[in-house]
């Protein structure tokens, strides 16, 4: 079977296995469910699977899509439960389905992020907060491929917004997930960089939902 | 999530092996269960998580209802600075809590460069090092493993050592102790109880005293202690317990494969390893159950590589009925079957275009020494011409990379058994231009050579290590005598060979200076980030210690031994007829062709050994 799709939550202490670990998993989770997967012909056979956004080591997420496809017939409906069932803790595949969409359509993320403040007020950071990402730029050195290098993250977010927790900010922000790609994280880079005085303690984020370039949920 | 962890976590490298959380580890309720042991391996993760040892006990502990076994690992620099930073305890990786909080702490110790480590992580978990500074029962620390057949160096720091094989043991001494706990036992009543099981050895029960000179000069047993402690071996492999459910890490580690054992023991008999006398008699596991539990790993790991574990492979008797039965299995589902520890000497072409059908790797051989003369005087009987006839049967397979493993310092070794390795590559270069299938991908033949350490129990456990400066003139005599462009030569460093000697032929003044070291920042000894010569050195200097007393003499045989106390089974007395046989440059036969009475097959009851 082609073109299928799994539907999965990665949370717990799986968010320290990184994307290349992840694959691994996922290729041992089907052969211990019993399922096999096509492999790639040729010198040096590999399984066909492919995880359409690569997640950040320490990043949650309850929406990560992952193609693959399977020698002979399965019911796809058993998927979840079968790999669910022999994968490690944190891991959960929540629908197998058919693919009927491009991986390119994928457009935007919701995440959802927590900035913890050990010593300030978290009413005061959110006003903050909210003041610094209303700039019209938000420039951002990071590492790219060729080396160092300052990108205005602003057009990559599509909404933001803070509401005051418990020593704890609470963000939910829309961002471009394809083209460009915004690394949540940068957010709390931008803070660091430009204003010290905004940036949590401790940062850290989970995706909750997937969607296309005209915001319709994407699967 | 600790919250200080979960801040950490971010920064370090790897974090995935700080965390535990694996496919298949054991969760249990602490309310439920009565003893809390921590499984410590004094390395890190991926080392620990690819040791077959670790993984059987660690299940084989968790079979007890009444206990739960968890896994603790040394942390790389990184993670060990912010932990310290952090002020968070060492914790252990099912549950997260502090080691402090157990009723055991359990030390798997391979090798003597982990012994730093060792109390590297009792500190980490916040306990004194010193078995006399912690006063109460609980927590009991105690190290099994190799290493524990010389148990001295590290005498001080541990309440007990299990010696030989733990399967049945550590879950007899776990009996005792959740005896001992819920009656309110004190530690000495505990300890010396524990002294009866057979294979454990309780360091405080004995009374050590040592000549003017500083040789030893008495072991005193106290208390009823025995005065030897035998060590303890598994009757019937096919019965013992195997994990067909063993963890599979979320991240990869060192051997990252289903690992099957053959058989323990070795009919081999070279005179420098330690090994091949210390895991007799010999015992192997029959075809059927290796295959059947093989499959079932498999199975439920979903690894894509199963390798056979043994001390020497080749010797495994239906080694072709067990591939034939693994393979049928593993063909038809890409899954890779590799066999270490073959022998130069019956090498089979069959052997060898079954493995093809799979996967080809490179080819490795032991050989140790240079020349004929040598090889006979260590016992390692391969020769000249089954070795480049094993090559030439692997150059026509197509195989075009040759690993040869050599040892320098070996007792009657002379600059003329050196200079034969260089002309032993000369000879597998020939052969391979010879007789290669396809010479346009080249070859690659690579030496490489260690120092010989005399090892406790083996035949040359008397022998003095080469001084460094001749080690490293040896070295430099091979180098120069090799000259062709396709053989490399690698060689092991001279100081931690040195350092390896005295940690293995060390008696309990030992123990001052691996703490000292410690306290010096020693830690992760094994690994050359880490280890740090000068440190040791100093350390053994502010300690009074001279560490050529322990690595570059030669002990006279009938000097008591720091490691007398501990029987592996084999005759002190068969050791000294083979070390006589090695300076008559005599090979003695295997095990198979005829029995030499070691010893060993009296820990047998009612069995054969299969030597």
């Amino acid at each position: 079977m082609d073109k299928l799709r799994l539907r999965f939550e990665k949370t717990g202490r799986a968010v320290y296995i990184s994307h290349l670990d992840l694959m691994r998993n996922m290729q041992r989770a089907f052969a211990r469910a019993g399922l096999e997967l096509k492999y790639s012909e040729g010198f040096n056979p590999h399984p066909l699977i492919s995880i359409l956004l690569p997640l950040s080591v320490g990043t949650a997420s309850v929406c990560e899509l992952m193609d693959f496809r399977l020698r002979g017939e399965t019911e796809l409906a058993q998927l979840p439960a079968r790999l669910s069932a022999v994968l490690p803790e944190g891991i959960r595949v929540t629908e197998a389905y058919e693919q009927t969409r491009k991986s390119a359509e994928l457009k935007y993320l919701a995440v959802e992020g927590r900035f913890e403040y050990d010593e300030r007020d978290p009413a005061a950071m959110a006003a903050g907060l909210e003041d610094f990402f209303a700039q019209e730029e938000v420039r951002v050195l990071r590492k790219t491929k060729r080396g160092m290098g300052q990108a205005d993250i602003r057009p990559a977010i599509r909404e933001l917004g803070f509401e005051p927790g418990e020593g704890a900010v609470l963000l939910r922000a829309v961002i471009s997930a394809q083209e460009p790609t915004l690394n949540p994280e940068l957010l709390a880079e931008a803070l660091r960089q430009n204003a010290p005085e905004l940036a949590p303690d401790f940062a850290k984020f989970t995706r909750l939902e997937t969607y296309d370039a005209q915001m319709r949920i994407y699967r | 999530m600790d919250k200080r962890l979960e801040r950490i976590l971010p920064r370090v490298q790897k974090p995935a092996r700080y965390v535990g959380g694996e496919y298949n580890q054991i969760v249990k309720d602490k309310a439920a269960v009565e003893l809390r042991l921590a499984f410590c391996f004094p390395d890190t993760y991926e080392i620990g998580m690819s040791n077959l040892g670790m993984s059987i006990l660690y299940h084989s502990m968790n079979a007890l209802d009444f206990v739960w076994c968890e896994r603790a690992f040394a942390p790389w620099g990184d993670m060990y600075e912010e932990m310290k930073k952090a002020g968070l305890p060492l914790y252990a990786l099912e549950s997260g809590d502090s080691l402090s909080e157990f009723d055991a702490l359990a030390f798997s110790v391979g090798y003597e460069m982990a012994y730093t480590t060792v109390l590297d992580m009792l500190d980490m978990a916040g306990l004194p090092l010193r078995s006399a500074d912690r006063p109460e029962l609980l927590p009991l620390v105690f190290a099994g493993g190799t290493a524990a057949v010389n148990p001295e160096p590290m005498a001080p720091f541990m309440d007990l050592f299990v010696v030989g094989e733990g399967e049945e043991m550590d879950n007899e001494l776990l009996l005792l102790l959740r005896k001992a706990k819920a009656e309110g036992w004190t530690k000495a009543a505990f300890l010396k109880e524990a002294a009866r099981i057979q294979g454990v050895y309780v360091p405080s029960l004995y009374e050590v005293s040592y000549r003017e000179d500083g040789r030893l000069a008495a072991v005193k047993p106290l208390d009823g202690a025995p005065a030897r402690v035998t060590k303890r071996i598994v009757q019937d492999l096919d019965a013992a317990p195997y994990p067909t459910k063993p963890i599979v890490p979320s991240t990869e580690v060192v051997h990252d494969r289903v690992s099957l054992e053959l058989f323990r023991g070795c009919v081999r008999g070279c005179r420098f390893c330690q090994a091949g006398y210390v895991y007799r008699p010999i015992r192997s596991k029959k075809p059927e159950t290796l295959i059947r539990q093989g499959i079932e790993t498999l199975q439920n790991t979903g690894c894509e590589d199963v390798t056979l574990l043994s001390l020497s492979t080749s010797d495994y008797r239906p080694l072709n009925e067990l591939c034939d039965g693994l393979l049928e299995y593993c063909q038809e589902r890409s899954i890779g079957l590799s066999l270490p520890s073959l022998r130069a000497d019956n090498f089979s072409m069959e052997l060898m275009e079954k493995l093809q059908r799979v996967r080809k790797s490179g080819l490795t051989f032991a050989v140790e020494g240079g020349s004929q003369r040598l090889r006979d005087a260590i016992n390692k009987n391969v020769t000249e011409k089954d070795l480049l006839n094993t090559c030439r049967i692997a150059f026509e397979g197509g195989w075009n990379n040759v690993k040869l493993y050599y040892m320098l310092g070996l007792p009657t070794e002379t600059d003329e058994d050196i200079l034969g390795i260089a002309e032993m590559a000369n000879q597998v270069l020939h052969c391979w231009r010879q007789y290669a299938k396809n010479k346009n991908r080249g070859v690659k033949i690579t030496i490489s050579t260690s120092c010989f350490v005399p090892k406790p129990h083996s035949p040359f456990q008397w022998e003095a290590q080469v001084p460094m400066e001749e080690y490293l003139r040896r070295v430099n005599l091979l180098r120069s005598a090799i000259t062709a462009r396709n053989v490399t030569y690698n060689w092991h460093d001279a100081e931690t060979s040195f350092i390896e000697a005295v940690l293995s032929r060390g008696d309990r003044r030992v123990a001052d200076a691996v703490e000292e070291v410690w306290r010096r920042g020693g830690r992760l000894d094994a690994w050359s980030d880490y280890f740090s010569f000068q440190r040791w050195m100093d350390a053994f200097a502010a300690c009074g210690l001279d560490p050529a007393f322990y690595a570059n003499r030669e002990i006279p045989t009938d000097a008591l031994l720091p490691w007398d106390l501990i029987d592996v089974g084999v005759r002190k007395a068969h050791l000294l007829r083979e070390r006589k046989q090695c300076y008559a440059s005599r090979l003695s036969p295997d095990c198979r062709k005829q029995c030499a009475g070691c010893g060993a097959a009296a820990l047998l009851k009612g069995g054969r050994c299969d030597g």
